[in-house]
């Protein structure tokens, strides 16, 4: 049906670049999927359980591996893309090692990176053993080994801080980040799963239950799992001589500036747009959006085109998304490329 | 008697500005601080005074720092004060041999060319009326740099120029026509009656080709005289006032006078001094990062001296000190600001009865107290812990479990009533602590320490206390080889005066590497706690340009020496941005570490290897 075998080159192999290669490749366009890593699956293969439903993350990735086995014609891995460039309508991609490749269409899926924690010192990221990220407790759960504080004993006090980099104007984020609500309550309900014994709270400005079976999973972790949520933001995290975290927030609610002590605390940090991310996106002239992400030519009528011909964006790199809500985006994207391609032809017939 | 109608406008103008000049002279000397006029009495006859002299000469008339700004925008202030002063001078001299009278008309001078018309000059006369052509000339020049700049700011070094109210651009219209209408006048009558110089008389002889001078000339001495009074009448009521005022400030400043806590006749001088060069806009990174035009010190004094000042413009300044430190007038606009807004401050519904009872906290030589900015970043607390054991200092980590402000940002925010409770708390608790040395992480607590608690021992910043512990060989860094670029907290620099110490302590470990915009030119990270009303989009424009413009040193490492700048510049700074404690601490450890074995236990253990 491809008479003139347009080429198509996904950038990134996480859950968006993957399912839109597949879908791409299933409707017989040739497809090159390029990833930094010498693996794909991106940050999918760190994730351990997903919400709502606790599915094991691996699920998700045989389904894409196995689809990207039968449809995809060529998957280059170890492939840094530095840039992106357009000539006379063909785009040309460039890779940190010097190598180029042209296509006819550029769709870019090249995701995010959590914000660094470090840069909000008041919580002692990378300064206190004891103050991890959220991908750090997930790798942990992940590994299947026993939770444990820095100095291998059973945490009996583990906080959740929420909104760490997201909705923070100080941070230079204004943007919310989405899915941190949702893992703060999937994570909690995990720990609490493995360590019964344990007192488990939330610290959050508001939550975002927006999914299906979201505001069920928070219920669930209050009434059935006792995890406690206190509405507002931890100022400041000290550490105390025995290693344990003496936290100071206000609860809100009460009106009243509040003291913790606590054995282990997560920070649910906020998503930003990946390094290469901005670079590919600079580097091809596309517009941002104000949290730095690649901004859509029409952010309602067509979320996956940007403002040039013939590239495209789907998944995290253009907004925080779920990973249910990226393989649906890499669909659409894939979709819009379609169209795209088919009324492109159609009008060189036409002439 | 020399008398003609024309110099009524000139003359009306002279006395209208000296009644008015002896009226607010009288009122600022009333309106000064108690103990102000005993100071002037007790200073007025010593070598304060000829100091005070010399500044004139140099700020007033030449405009030295306004030279070392931009040489052409020098130019233009020297050659229009400087040259308009020695025609007044040289006019003077003129008529006192010319007449031999000490007294004559006080317009007899200015208008000297239409009384004396007659042609057969000699000597002196010859050369003093050259030298008035020359000095004509001269200020002519400057007239022409100024018109230039108006619509070009960029040949005078400038970006921006102040955007000037109606009475001002009037007044400047009439300054502006005084010189030519000069010219024109003096030439006129020099061509027909030849009693002109080297400018004068050939502009005269070409006019007298084709106009009916003899007729003509009374018209252009009449405007002449015109705009010199017009001009006069609208020193009081515009921007000129700084003329006549600066020089009084400058003798009260000699004399040690300065605004204080409060705002005093002093203050009110400061602010008819300021002569709205426009050289603080473009030193406002408020303007030059966070476009805003609107809030700068020309036009926060401005609005003030015409009683239009919104609280909005009074709140929205970082008091970062940047125009301060480039004002030519040398006014302390900072405090200007702050005094402002203690008239705004409303009256906070709450006392400070909350505040924990004093009690002696042990013995201890030195009280650390790191700042409650200090506890958002225990990098620099854990260091200066680390270090503190390993110079086996005996000290007291006074706020450790958090701690009382140290007042000034509620002083910053115009709530002195406040701050001094915070600060008698603070400073009761020091005193019982028996300690002689008082070290502090956060530049602005410093500051508060060293001018707001009277206390009867050392204050130090630890910059300041760090190359001590180095010079005494308490502490010896290893050298890392780092190249560094140091970055001036405000309130440390130009809000105390310490520049070379942080930068003592880098040299003995690291590369410390220049930047142009440092020491007293240094930007402010845009954390300043200062402003009260910037939006977070204004202040992370600030901080993001000034973390890249640290970048551009192209060093390993950003050092500063201020949590809040440490904040601020992390935000957006690719390098690593450590306070100098942090680096010092690094440097005291062997082995190459992860900063997350920087806890207690450890870094006794550490101590010992060192």
């Amino acid at each position: 049906m491809n008479t003139n075998r347009q080429h198509i080159i996904v950038i990134g192999a996480g859950p968006a670049g993957l399912e839109a290669a597949a879908t791409l490749g299933a409707a017989g366009y040739p497809v090159t999927l390029l990833e930094k890593e010498n693996h794909t699956g991106g940050k999918l293969k760190s994730l351990h359980q997903l919400f709502p439903g606790f599915r094991p993350a691996y699920e998700v990735q045989n389904y894409l591996d196995g689809r990207l086995e039968i449809n995809v014609a060529q998957v280059i891995t170890n492939a840094d893309v530095i840039s992106v460039t357009t000539e006379n309508g063909k785009h040309k991609v460039i890779l940190a090692d010097g190598q180029s490749m042209n296509g006819d269409i550029v769709l870019i899926a090249s995701g995010f990176q959590v914000f660094n924690a470090e840069k909000k010192e008041e919580y002692g990221y990378g300064i206190y053993e004891n103050v991890i990220t959220s991908p750090d407790l997930e790798a942990k759960l992940k590994s299947c080994d026993p939770l444990t504080s820095a100095n291998g004993t059973t945490p009996r006090k583990i906080a959740f801080i929420h909104c760490v980099g997201s909705r923070d104007q100080k941070a230079g984020n204004v943007h919310c980040s989405r899915v941190c609500c949702i893992t703060g309550v999937k994570q909690a309900i995990e720990v609490k799963m493995q360590l019964p014994g344990a007192e488990i709270f939330n610290f959050y400005m508001d939550l975002r239950m927006f999914g299906q079976n979201f505001e069920e999973l928070y219920i669930e972790a209050q009434q059935k799992w006792g995890i406690t949520f206190i509405r507002g933001r931890v100022s400041e995290i000290g550490e105390n001589m025995d290693g344990t975290l003496q936290l100071k927030a206000e609860d809100t609610l009460s009106g009243r500036p509040m003291k913790m002590n606590f054995d282990l605390v997560v920070l649910l940090v906020g998503i930003v747009p990946a390094r290469q991310t901005l670079a590919i996106g600079k580097s091809a002239g596309l517009a941002l959006t104000s949290g730095d992400f690649l901004a859509a030519s029409d952010a309602q009528l067509s979320p996956n085109k940007t403002t040039t011909d013939g590239i495209f964006i789907t998944g995290t790199c253009r907004e925080p998304l779920s990973i249910a809500e990226t393989l649906t985006d890499a669909r659409a994207a894939s979709v819009s490329i379609i169209q795209y391609l088919n009324e492109r032809q159609k009008k060189s017939e036409c002439i | 008697m020399h008398f003609n109608l024309f110099v009524l406008p000139f003359t009306a103008g002279m006395i209208i500005l000296s009644l008015l000049l002896t009226y607010r002279y009288i009122k600022w000397l009333i309106d000064l601080e108690s103990g102000d006029l005993k100071r002037i009495g007790s200073k007025i006859l010593s070598i304060k005074t000829l100091k005070a002299l010399r500044e004139i000469f140099m700020e007033s008339l030449i405009h030295r720092k306004v030279f070392r700004n931009n040489i052409l925008l020098g130019y233009m202030h020297m050659s229009l004060a400087f040259g308009w002063f020695l025609l007044i001078v040289f006019g003077k001299l003129e008529t006192l041999f010319y007449t031999g009278r000490q007294a004559n008309e006080i317009y007899y001078p200015v208008f000297f060319r239409f009384f004396e018309q007659n042609p057969h000059q000699t000597g002196m006369l010859i050369i003093f009326n050259a030298v008035m052509d020359f000095l004509l000339l001269m200020v002519l020049s400057g007239i022409v740099v100024a018109i230039l700049r108006r619509f070009r700011p960029g040949i005078a070094g400038m970006k921006k120029t102040t955007k000037h109210s109606l009475g001002d651009r009037m007044a400047l219209a009439a300054l502006w026509l005084i010189f030519p209408l000069r010219l024109l006048a003096e030439s006129a009558t020099a061509g027909y009656s030849g009693n002109g110089s080297f400018i004068t008389q050939p502009f005269g002889n070409f006019m007298h080709l084709f106009l009916p001078l003899q007729q003509l000339s009374i018209v252009f001495w009449w405007m002449y005289s015109l705009s010199l009074g017009a001009f006069m009448i609208s020193i009081p009521f515009s921007r000129y006032m700084h003329i006549p005022t600066e020089i009084l400030l400058i003798f009260l400043r000699n004399w040690d006078l300065k605004t204080n806590e409060n705002f005093t006749g002093f203050s009110e001088i400061e602010v008819q001094s300021c002569s709205r060069c426009g050289i603080c806009i473009d030193t406002c990174q408020m303007s030059s990062q966070g476009k805003n035009n609107t809030a700068q010190m020309v036009y926060f004094l401005r609005d003030y001296r015409y009683k239009q000042l919104q609280p909005d413009l009074t709140d929205n300044c970082l008091l970062c000190g940047r125009c301060t430190a480039a004002c030519p007038v040398g006014i302390d606009l900072t405090q200007q600001r702050i005094l402002q807004r203690k008239k705004n401050a409303f009256k906070l519904p709450q006392g400070f009865h909350y505040l924990p009872v004093n009690q002696p906290s042990g013995e201890a030589d030195v009280i650390y107290f790191a700042g409650c900015m200090s506890h958002l970043t225990p990098g620099i607390t854990l260091s200066m812990e680390k270090i503190f054991k390993a110079a086996k200092v005996n000290y007291l980590f006074m706020d450790r479990d958090g701690s009382v402000c140290c007042g000034r940002p509620l002083k910053l925010s115009g709530q002195h009533e406040a701050a001094k409770k915070l600060v008698e708390h603070n400073r009761q608790q020091i005193i019982l602590s028996g300690a002689k040395t008082i070290v502090t992480s956060c530049p602005i607590c410093y500051k508060s320490f060293r001018e707001d608690y009277h206390m009867n021992i050392r204050v130090l910043h630890h910059s300041e206390y760090l190359n001590e512990l180095i010079q005494k060989k308490k502490i010896a860094p290893l050298p890392s080889g780092k190249s560094v670029v140091f970055h001036d907290p405000c309130e440390l620099g130009r809000g105390s005066g310490i520049y070379e110490q942080p930068r003592e302590v880098l040299n003995h470990f690291a590369e410390l590497r220049p930047i142009y915009q440092e020491k007293e030119n240094a930007l402010c990270c845009g954390g300043s706690l200062g402003n009260l009303s910037i939006v977070p989009e204004e202040r992370c424009a600030i901080q993001k340009a000034t973390a890249k413009y640290l970048e551009t040193a192209h060093a390993e490492v950003i050092a500063t020496s201020c949590p809040l700048c440490k904040k601020s510049l992390a935000q957006y700074s690719d390098t690593p941005v450590k306070d100098i404690a942090e680096l010092v601490a690094a440097s005291l450890t062997v082995v190459a570490e992860n900063p997350k074995i920087l806890k207690h236990h450890k870094v006794q253990e550490m101590v010992e290897i060192v």
